[in-house]
């Protein structure tokens, strides 16, 4: 059996779990159609369950608890560590959300079974399954045996998987509630409610055109090359996380998945190697440019148009060309 | 407080790995190596909040003999001592293995707090300190942004996805996972570098019990399935090129 552990957040489901769904269905066909069950935790996950439902899965099974609401890696942790000593799946997937992140390694390390985190794809060998990871900030892909005793965690990275791809069920598939004891005094985390910092004076996502910088520009004296570009296109300024890390250009400019989602007609990446973090936030954008000294930065996977130089060079010879 | 850092030693950003002949892992003898970047910033957190509360930092890495380059570092901005794992396998081995070793190490120290970076620039399985926390028994936060001790609390900033953030206590001893930007990392001074030669470097072998659960089994290069409109050229012809391209075809400027 497969398990899926899917996610949700104040009742409402997280798309990345119908990817979770579909990267199941693969797996169970590469391993003999092995029955696939979702479970979902929770405090209220009746809408969130009846979504699921759809899918063409076995069952769906929730584990719904005051304890488990809100969130705790600790509560996570009691009780899907219950859920898999009775359900003894071979494998159990989750989505490589931050959530995930939070828990499953505490999960498998309780366990004491194998964890590969963020795959990208499936692959075979020497007759078993093997999972695709990429490794070296993307520069290769590595694919992984999992070793020891079942179950096999797996974590799926975003996108890695389209949600669409996702079989829907003739009819809807059977909801459960699995029960698990969990005791509340022996949760550590006490979690206060999630925030945003306060509304950003920039909105990126509402830019046309955009040049993004990445740790390429080396230096913050160099940034006016890239503002003098961003001037010559009508575009704003973006940045990689590191920049803004580094103090170079404020939060608000940073694009990826702990900065802002934009998708503008142009997006243009300046010595940005083109990290999945990144890509998350830009890879929407209508017409993409890569410009990188690099042959094979993963910016140039995602890009349209690609320039292998120093940007240093091409960006003073586009300034001028646009300024003809 | 007595702090721990879990530091460990990746290929430097621009190298360009290459694989080895059975394919399972790269020939890095060529490598410049260096600390890896989030766990630089855990190191810069504990140095603060030594500063602020007292104590000491202590640096843990486990790896072969070059990895004493990045403690001697650590040092040098400011750690106190150093707990070295020594073990070859360590670079190539999983979190559990890393994990592993690394408390049995730290056992007998009874530190009050743990950081490590939230995954390393190498594998990047962001897993070695959550698994280390469940190791040593202790309750931890991960991708933490800001930290606040009071007495015997602590109240951490977590980033969630997409601009969120929630404040999560937890009692101490605790282990978090440090993002990178939750501060302005320091560097080493000559004065830091002198004083790093006379600090304690305990060595620890590793004692193998701790076995990798996921093996590396082909390693290639990522296959392209984009077809990206490559532009060559010099600068000048490559950059009328793309403008031309931009106007005519993509119409993405005017
Ligand atoms: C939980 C988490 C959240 C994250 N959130 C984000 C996020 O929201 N946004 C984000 O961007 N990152 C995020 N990251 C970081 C992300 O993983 C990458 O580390 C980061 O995006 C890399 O930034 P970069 O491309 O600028 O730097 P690098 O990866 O160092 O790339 C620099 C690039 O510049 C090129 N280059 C160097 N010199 C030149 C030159 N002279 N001319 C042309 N090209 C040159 C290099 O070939 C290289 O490709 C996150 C990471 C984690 C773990």
């Amino acid at each position: 059996m497969i398990l899926v552990v899917a996610e949700q957040r104040d009742g409402r489901l997280n798309r990345a779990s119908w990817e979770v769904v579909a990267a199941a269905q693969r797996l169970a066909a590469k391993t003999g159609g092995a029955p696939i069950k979702v479970a979902l935790l929770g405090g209220d996950l009746a809408a969130a369950a009846g979504e699921l439902s759809a899918a063409a899965v076995a069952e769906v099974l929730t584990v719904e608890q005051a304890a488990l609401e809100p969130y705790t890696a600790d509560g996570f942790v009691a009780a899907l560590a219950q859920l898999v000593a009775g359900q003894a799946p071979t494998y159990v997937l989750f989505p490589h959300t931050y959530l995930a992140r939070d828990f499953v390694p505490k999960l498998a390390a309780r366990l004491d079974r194998a964890l590969v985190a963020d795959v990208v794809s499936l692959a075979e060998a020497d007759g078993t399954v093997a999972f695709t990871r990429l490794i070296f900030q993307g520069k290769l892909a590595a694919d992984v045996v999992l070793e020891g005793e079942a179950p096999y965690l797996v974590t799926f990275q975003a996108g890695a998987f389209s949600a669409d791809l996702a079989e829907r069920g003739a009819s809807p598939a059977p909801v459960s509630r699995a029960d698990v004891t969990i005791d509340a005094a022996l949760i550590r985390q006490k979690p206060e409610a999630p925030f945003r910092e306060a509304k950003q004076a920039v909105d990126l996502s509402q830019a046309q055109r955009i040049v993004a910088v990445g740790r390429g520009i080396r230096a913050r004296d160099q940034l006016p090359l890239a503002e003098a570009l961003a001037k010559a296109l009508g575009a704003e300024l973006a940045a990689s996380r590191p920049i803004c890390d580094a103090g170079w250009l404020p939060i608000e400019r940073q694009v990826g998945s702990s900065g802002q989602t934009v998708a503008p007609k142009l997006y243009l990446a300046l010595g940005v190697s083109g990290a999945i973090q990144h890509a998350v936030g830009m890879k929407a954008s209508k017409t993409i440019v890569a410009i990188n000294k690099d042959a094979e930065a993963p910016m140039f996977e995602l890009a349209d148009y690609g320039i292998v130089g120093d940007l240093f060079e091409v960006v003073p010879a586009l300034i001028k060309e646009l300024q003809r | 407080m007595k702090i721990a850092v879990c530091i460990k030693q990746v290929p430097a950003r621009d190298w360009q790995p290459r694989v080895n002949e059975s394919r399972t892992w790269v020939r890095d003898e060529d490598a410049a190596f260096e600390m890896n970047e989030p766990d630089a910033y855990a190191l810069e957190e504990g140095l603060r909040l030594k500063g602020r509360h007292g104590g000491e930092v202590v640096v843990c890495s486990a790896g072969p003999s070059r990895v004493s380059h990045v403690i001697r570092e650590a040092l040098a901005r400011g750690a106190d001592r150093a707990i070295h794992v020594e073990s070859d396998g360590a670079a190539s081995a999983d979190a559990f293995e890393v994990a592993g070793a690394l408390a049995e190490a730290m056992s007998g120290e009874s530190f009050d707090l743990v950081l490590t970076g939230l995954q390393s620039d190498d594998q990047g399985f962001a897993q070695t300190g959550v698994v280390l926390a469940e190791r040593l028994g202790v309750p931890h936060a991960t991708i933490i942004m800001e930290v606040k001790v009071d007495g015997g609390a602590l109240r951490v900033k977590r980033e969630l996805e997409g601009g969120w953030f929630q404040w999560v206590a937890m009692p101490l001893p605790a282990l978090l996972t440090i993002q990178s930007g939750i501060n302005q990392l320091r560097y080493a001074t000559l004065k830091g570098i002198m004083a790093a030669k006379k600090k304690d470097i305990r060595k620890v072998a590793a004692s193998g019990a701790h076995r990798s659960r996921q093996r590396i089994v082909n390693l290639y290069a990522p296959k392209k399935t984009k077809q990206t409109q490559l532009i060559g050229g010099t600068p000048a012809e490559a950059a009328r090129e793309l403008v031309k391209r931009l106007r005519d075809e993509a119409r993405a400027i005017d």
